[in-house]
């Protein structure tokens, strides 16, 4: 395991084709000036690419950002690849335009917070925080 | 009492005093442009002003008030509500459903699949088939697309630029199918990959060969579509990315600059394509400020084209563009409200001038918006037209003392921008250095804080909140029409003379590679029912992807 570490590391991502990504970099830059250390892919980005980036860069947690609607397609296979690179600790949470009734089963699959138009950028900070602190008390260091 | 005989005489012994005694809700009133607002504005603020110079009349330099003179006295502004989705059967039958309730153009969203040049069945289209727009990805999806739509009889916008020229020649061959010539269409194809760029998102090649699939655009509908508007160098997107208006003023017009420059460096008369140039603009809820965009815009651009570039006929000075209300204004929150923002947005886009307008629905910060919300946006348009009374006077806020002093500063601002845009080589070498990307970022991040701060007041969302159900009844785009989608194309593959197809891909990849016009070639494959995919590809394989630039 690496050192413990009071920092924690993001990985904002756009997957698919959508361009639109004021909100993922409005939130990354929220989220590095609340103190976290973050590193945004850029747009267009595949599920493998996604993956590889978030394992290489050893983050605490994968933000997803969607808004053309693609989610319940484009969520599965970066869920699955990280389950098969050993990385299922890591918290996934999901921005943009998601409809209510599609929540349940994105829970279902993994992710853990799902965050829509509107929301403050403090209480994303402040569910990240929380998230990782329950993550690393269960895990000894 | 003694009357004051200047604002400023006002000042001192009427409104301090007030405000002494009952102070202002806020310390200072500025717009988001970042233009300081006077308590009121009077004759004194317009003593630098001339009528004839900086106003005109409608219809003629510097066109402030109107690019015509009888504006909507004759028509009014062509109603055009952005529509697609799901399949080519799918929106046909919504165009059909808007014409059918009045309204008076198309317009055309394509799905992202299609507006990044790949099939609907690549693996980078997974999940993305059908869902922001329409997926085209041959020609017998555009046959189904404008079934029974005559295209001597409507005009289409489509908003598609990386793919541009395919998308615009795929419309030209349905025309051709039914008998209507090259001459007599009428529509616009967005074409502005700078912007893509810049906020959008959706580019495919290096800017360069962009720019030029961009000229061979200007270069064929010069001699071959005079109808035709080449290309809409939008703000809109800029705008929704973040920026204000005076940037959105700026850039879209340092964009202008950058495509009008680069058609007359590789040999082509000003006058022979300016004409067909188009805009595209935000609105906004400050109605005032945006009215006031509108109006510099125009005398904006006629200054550029006739000063800078020495463009001789009048139609080339003006600036005609389309406005949509602002997507970014729109709230999750108690989605109604929508209905009021998109109102006043329009409001302000009339009472600027517009050519045509989209009013968005009160349900498209959920999903995109069901055909009840849509009727409701078309219908907001219908009472401006026909209800309020705007329509009737052409620029009826021009000589407002507030206005104007709005409209000189918003000019002022913006071209300080260009000038600055200007330095450092143009729009496409500022924003290879991420300068508007830069800029426009810092904005929407400014934006967020003051709202979290509630320093500005987003009404259900940072004040006057409600506990709601979610909204029932959002559109949902189902599975299976990406499923009929890709089988339909498969069963184009099939069907084609397939050695047709080959051959003139391999014609396009040598026309890419030479100096000759790209148009022509790939007008042949799409007759040649080659696929998106194909012609986009082999354009890949000739110029290269752009790189994703990423700043935070």
């Amino acid at each position: 395991m690496t050192q413990p570490r009071d920092n924690i590391r993001v990985l904002v991502a756009k997957p698919g084709l959508d361009g639109h990504d004021r909100g993922a970099k409005v939130v990354a830059r929220a989220l590095r000036d609340s103190g976290m250390e973050v590193i945004y892919t850029g747009i267009r980005q595949t599920p493998h690419m996604i993956v590889s980036a978030a394992i290489q860069e050893d983050v605490d947690v994968v933000g997803l950002s969607i808004l053309s609607g693609a989610h319940m397609e484009l969520v599965p296979p970066i869920m699955d690849a990280l389950k098969q690179q050993g990385a299922e600790d890591m918290l996934v949470i999901l921005g943009g335009i998601i409809p209510e009734e599609d929540r349940p089963q994105l829970q279902k699959m993994g992710v853990v917070g799902v965050f829509g138009p509107g929301t403050s950028t403090q209480d994303i900070a402040e569910f990240i925080r929380k998230e990782v602190r329950k993550r690393r008390e269960k895990q000894p260091a | 009492m003694a009357e004051s005989k200047s604002k400023r005489e006002w000042r001192e012994k009427v409104y301090d005093p007030g405000v002494k005694r009952n102070p202002e809700r806020q310390p200072h009133f500025e717009t988001e442009a970042g233009i300081p607002q006077e308590p009121v504005y009077t004759p004194e603020d317009l003593t630098q002003s001339d009528y004839t110079r900086d106003d005109g009349f409608p219809g003629e330099y510097p066109y402030t008030r109107g690019i015509q003179p009888t504006m909507y006295r004759g028509r009014t502004w062509t109603m055009r509500q952005y529509a697609g989705f799901s399949t080519a059967e799918e929106s046909n039958r919504r165009y059909k459903f808007l014409l059918g309730q009045g309204q008076t153009g198309l317009s055309v969203a394509f799905d992202l699949p299609t507006q990044t040049g790949y099939d609907s069945d690549d693996p980078m289209a997974l999940g993305e088939v059908g869902k922001v727009g329409v997926p085209i990805a041959s020609l017998r999806d555009m046959e189904t697309l404008f079934d029974g739509i005559a295209l001597d009889k409507v005009s289409t916008s489509m908003t598609i630029n990386a793919t541009a020229s395919i998308l615009m020649c795929l419309y030209a061959a349905v025309g051709k199918k039914q008998g209507v010539g090259l001459d007599k269409l009428d529509g616009t194809i967005q074409n502005d990959i700078l912007k893509e760029y810049i906020a959008r998102g959706t580019y495919i090649y290096p800017a360069r060969p962009s720019m030029r699939l961009v000229t061979d655009v200007f270069k064929f509908c010069s001699k071959n579509m005079p109808r035709w508007n080449t290309i809409s160098i939008s703000g809109y997107h800029m705008r929704e990315a973040g920026c204000t208006a005076a940037q959105e003023l700026a850039f879209t017009l340092g964009d202008g600059i950058e495509y009008v420059q680069n058609a007359v460096n590789v040999g082509l008369d000003v006058d022979s394509f300016a004409g067909n140039l188009s805009f595209f603009f935000a609105s906004h809820n400050n109605l005032l400020e945006e009215v006031a965009k509108f109006r510099a815009a125009r005398r904006m651009w006629a200054k550029i084209m006739r000063e800078r570039f020495k463009a001789q006929n009048p139609r080339s000075w003006t600036l005609r563009f389309h406005t949509q209300t602002a997507g970014v204004t729109l709230t999750a929150q108690q989605s109604d409200n929508n209905v009021i923002r998109c109102t006043v947005q329009a409001l302000a886009a009339v009472l600027g001038g517009t050519q045509s307008l989209h009013v968005n629905s009160r349900d498209e910060a959920l999903a995109l918006p069901t055909e009840q919300s849509v009727q409701i946006s078309l219908r907001t348009q219908q009472i401006l037209a026909n209800e309020s009374g705007v329509a009737d006077v052409v620029d009826p806020l021009g000589g407002s003392y507030y206005v104007e002093t709005l409209t000189n500063e918003l000019e002022k601002k913006a071209f300080e921008y260009i000038r600055r845009i200007d330095d450092m080589g143009g729009a496409l070498a500022a924003l290879e250095q991420g300068f508007q990307q830069r800029e426009i970022q810092d904005a929407a991040y400014k934006h967020q804080m003051l709202v979290e701060q509630k320093k500005r007041i987003i009404v259900g969302v940072n004040q006057y909140q409600t506990v709601e159900p979610p909204v029932a009844g959002i559109m949902r785009i189902n599975q299976e029409a990406a499923r009929q989608q890709i089988a339909k194309l498969q069963d184009v593959r099939k069907k084609r003379d397939s050695s047709k197809a080959q051959q003139v891909l391999k014609q396009l990849d040598a026309v890419a590679r030479s100096n000759e016009n790209t148009v022509p070639i790939i007008m042949e494959c799409v007759e040649a029912y080659c696929t998106m995919g194909e012609i986009a590809g082999t354009l890949r394989k000739v110029f290269g992807e752009a790189r994703h630039l990423a700043t935070v």
